[in-house]
């Protein structure tokens, strides 16, 4: 058990930070602890949490803005948004369901981990959204950097940099994002039976249409059910049925699609988020695999022996795999196989001892690695925050 | 020469100009090195063109191999590198340095792959952000973000501000449309940063790096999103009895649910001269006007015109013009597009760029009017309105270096007062020389070594693009903290 620090405000984060870097004790960093399993493990006497810094402190639904305190809740986060007729546009990636996690996800470790959901596909990640950070830096100084304007190119982009550093540059305190208003409504297309490389295709051809497909996801076929391969469109009721209409006569040469009214396409887009259908077996390691849409089917195909379920989001950019527990979750065959299709892979599930043993994320180029490790010791130049959650460090 | 500081030349460097030259020829050939004073003398501004300083040489490359080489030679040699794409920067990005070499990426601008499927396009930087477009065009794909420069600026200038446009509101800037970048460090190693995969793990120096306003390295290959062409597009102008009402509207609007492609404002003055110039048939008794745009089929199109209309009129709107064909829609931004240029036909002007909370609006005209009023100036404001981002046009006359001075003084203090009320000193030209001095009002001095420290882990003998950004008296300050 270690210590847990949960410092009321950003000065006892600094305070925390600063002993860290004087006693030279490297601290862990979480939010809620929802995304615990995400990451490689790392050896910490304490862990931080701001999980008490929490309130939603901007909220201009005419300007497209909204901040809130890292500790906030993602859900009270939305809620406050939707009240507004607001929403986060990636909608947010939720760690629960692969985890089998009651922890509740916070706005800081969504940012942390740029956890980005489905829409990603046409409304961009995390980062695209953010806009605005407050973090303590290694250093043990709090900095700011965007704002709460959409539109800033005032000194460098440390926000992106920020979103998607898992708490190793810094901690952050506060978030600003750009939102967008929620849709009158939403409904999907269904085809059923397409293969992985025809589904995928058909993906493709729906997100080059014009008509902003906000989901783009294929299931294939498991023993009790076909495969699907599910479009989204969310617009005013009344663009909804002509764009859907437009959408499935492109798509004809995939067969008729069947239509989900708004409720149940809401369901099965939030099974899709969670990734839901791959995870049958805890005990199963799940690989995250981002690679070009046009690659994607011929990927799953070279990995089939390895793969016990898999599924495809992203328009076929976003392949999910679930493999069957291993030492090396299959590293050895699956790293490759991605390297070669031009991809990136990260293992977000598989027990510590096998995220110890293996790379977690996508091993960098070393001239890559020297330029991550350069900026990573200008942040944190004694390596007290979540040393090693990322890449061993030299 | 005006008022913003340069560093003074190093005279070790001048001293070794030939040496350095000689050395540039090997690994470049030919007409690749420039080094006549006549020929040099094209590179020796941008657009900020009230400052001018002649470069001790250029260099173009036609390969990512030739960037690496001239970097690992300059950096080697302790010269300063001033990166170059069509010197478009409207903030001083790629004014040049008496003791520094410009690298240009002018020669390498071929499109490299392009990916319908995959919605995805690989090209080298030297291409024009509107040459991007025109190569896809014909499929029903286009390159999202549009500056106003974009008929010549390039990808890499783009990358290395961060640049914007008119219809970001909907689409985004440079960086939420940029997947992968080859990327040259100062040591001559080639960096391969994203690609057509999305969202790489690892830090996003892809994110870091744009923006960076050419201080890290160099970036001679970019992976682009691209996009299908919506069904249509059309405009619709409204008129304002005041600069208010049409603020109200824009936050009206979107405060409704709707997020049109682009909110375009223009005052009283900026219709008066535009109109003047374009005859774009612009409401002459109107104290502001709007243009929005929206897109879709052509019922989708009525339909948000027509709920767009209702706020408007709701916010005072009295006059509304909806375009009905092709070219009356051309006619509505005529006038906006040529704004700049209408501009510069009756007086020099600043533009200033900084970006304000849309609610602020009211407010912060009336302050640029007091602020232009004082100093005796006029001034036209021409902004995109939907994400805040204002472009005041403040005249002056060039040949008077009091009114210049003043009219640097006034733009200050307008981009000072953005930042006041929760905004920014840029939205979309970047700092540059122009706003360097002002970083300070923005940042404490712990963000702005934070931001140094990140430098200096890229470059850390400070010579990519040394003079820009930061305060000059800092500089030497945190080179000693890092």
């Amino acid at each position: 058990m270690t210590d847990l620090i949960s410092p009321i405000d950003e000065a006892g984060v600094e305070a925390a930070v600063h002993a860290a870097m004087s006693s030279k004790t490297p601290i862990a960093i979480r939010g809620g602890g929802s995304r615990a399993g995400l990451g490689r493990p790392i050896q910490a006497a304490r862990t931080l949490t701001t999980e008490k810094l929490t309130g939603v402190t901007l909220l201009e639904p005419a300007e497209l803005v909204a901040s809130a305190k890292a500790g906030t809740s993602v859900a009270e986060f939305e809620a406050e948004l939707a009240k507004a007729g607001q929403r986060l546009a990636f909608e947010p990636f939720d760690h629960r369901a692969l985890y089998g996690s009651t922890a509740e996800p916070t706005v800081g470790g969504m940012v942390a981990t740029n956890a980005s959901g489905p829409r990603r596909v046409i409304a961009g990640a995390a980062r695209d959204a953010l806009i605005g950070v407050r973090l303590v830096t290694g250093r043990g100084e709090t900095i700011r950097s965007g704002g709460r304007v959409m539109k800033n190119v005032t000194g460098y982009d440390l926000v992106k940099l920020a979103c998607g550093s898992h708490g190793t540059l810094g901690v952050v305190t506060e978030a600003t994002f750009k939102t967008l208003p929620i849709p009158e409504s939403e409904l999907s297309l269904v085809w059923e039976g397409l293969d992985d490389a025809r589904g995928v295709e058909a993906l493709c051809a729906a997100m080059g249409s014009p008509f902003e497909t906000s989901g783009a996801a294929h299931l294939p076929a498991t023993a009790n059910a076909p495969a699907r391969t599910v479009a989204r469109l969310e617009n005013f009721e009344s663009q909804l049925r002509y764009r859907a209409g437009e959408l499935e006569k492109l798509l004809k040469p995939y067969g008729a699609a069947a239509r989900l009214d708004a409720g149940a396409s809401h369901d099965l887009w939030g099974e899709i988020r969670d990734v839901a259908p791959l995870l049958g077996d805890a005990a199963r390691q799940v690989w995250k695999i981002s690679v070009a849409p046009s690659r994607a089917a011929a990927l799953a195909a070279r990995l089939g022996p390895l793969v016990a379920a898999h599924l495809y989001d992203w328009s076929g950019g976003l392949l999910w795999v679930a493999v069957e527990p291993t030492d090396d979750a299959g590293s050895s065959s699956l790293r490759p196989a991605v390297r070669e299709a031009r991809g990136h892979a990260t293992l977000v599930r598989a027990s510590d001892a096998v995220r110890a043993a293996v790379d977690v994320f996508e091993p960098e180029a070393p001239a890559l690695a020297r330029l991550s490790e350069a900026v990573t010791a200008a942040f944190d130049p004694a390596g007290v925050l979540n040393p090693g959650r990322m890449h061993v460090r030299h | 020469m005006s008022g913003i500081a340069m560093p003074e030349p190093d005279p070790r460097i001048l001293a070794r100009r030939d040496q350095i030259v000689a050395g540039l020829r090997e690994i470049v050939p030919g007409e690749g090195v420039i080094d006549t004073e006549d020929e040099r003398r094209a590179f020796e501004t941008d657009a900020l063109t009230a400052y001018r300083r002649m470069p001790l040489a250029v260099v173009l490359p036609s390969t990512t191999e030739e960037v690496a080489a001239v970097l690992k030679y300059l950096n080697g040699q302790g010269v300063p590198i001033i990166p170059r794409g069509a010197g478009t920067s409207l903030a001083g990005g790629a004014l040049p340095q008496e003791d520094a070499v410009v690298v240009g990426v002018s020669k390498m601008a071929c499109v490299l792959d392009v990916n319908l499927a995959d919605r995805t396009m690989r090209v080298q930087t030297g291409i024009t952000n509107l040459g991007v477009s025109g190569a896809i065009a014909h499929e029903g794909f286009f390159y999202a973000p549009d500056p106003s420069s974009q008929l010549a600026c390039t990808i890499a200038g783009n990358v290395a501000m961060n640049s914007g446009g008119a219809h970001c509101l909907k689409y985004g800037v440079t960086t939420n449309n940029l997947m992968g970048v080859t990327f040259v460090t100062m040591e001559g190693e080639i960096v391969e940063i994203g690609g057509d995969a999305m969202d790489a793990p690892g830090l996003d120096l892809l994110g870091l790096i744009c923006g960076s306003e050419g201080q890290f390295g160099m970036v001679t290959e970019a992976t682009l999103r691209i996009l299908p062409m919506a069904e249509g597009a059309r405009p619709i102008l409204f008129g304002f009895p005041s600069s208010e009402a049409a603020g109200a509207a824009t936050a009206a609007v979107i405060g409704a649910g709707i997020v049109p492609v682009a909110i375009e404002f223009m005052d009283k003055i900026a219709i008066d001269i535009c109109e003047d110039f374009a005859h774009a048939g612009y409401p002459m008794d109107a104290g502001a006007l709007l243009i929005v745009e929206v897109e879709g089929a052509p019922a989708e199109i009525d339909e948000q015109l027509a709920r767009i209309g209702e706020v408007a009129r709701a916010n005072g709107a009295t006059s509304a013009r909806q375009a009905t064909t092709a070219a009356e829609a051309a006619a509505i931004w005529k006038g906006r597009k040529s704004a700049f240029g209408a501009m510069g036909r009756i007086s020099d002007y600043i533009c200033m760029d900084g970006t304000i909370p849309t609610g602020r609006l009211p407010e912060i005209l009336a302050r640029i009017t007091d602020i232009c009023d004082a100093a005796g100036l006029k001034v036209a404001n021409i902004f995109h309105a939907g994400d805040g981002n204002l472009h005041p046009l403040v005249l002056y006359d060039m040949n008077d270096p009091v009114s210049l001075a003043k009219a640097e003084h006034a733009g200050e203090e307008i981009l000072l007062a953005c930042v006041e009320v929760g905004g920014c000193l840029t939205g979309e030209h970047g700092v540059g020389i122009e706003k360097r001095e002002l970083m300070t009002a923005q940042f404490t001095e712990a963000e702005l070594f934070q931001q140094m420290r990140v430098k200096s882990a890229f470059d850390p003998n400070w010579l990519m693009n040394p003079a820009k950004v930061f305060p000059l008296e800092l500089r030497a300050e945190t080179r000693k903290a890092a």
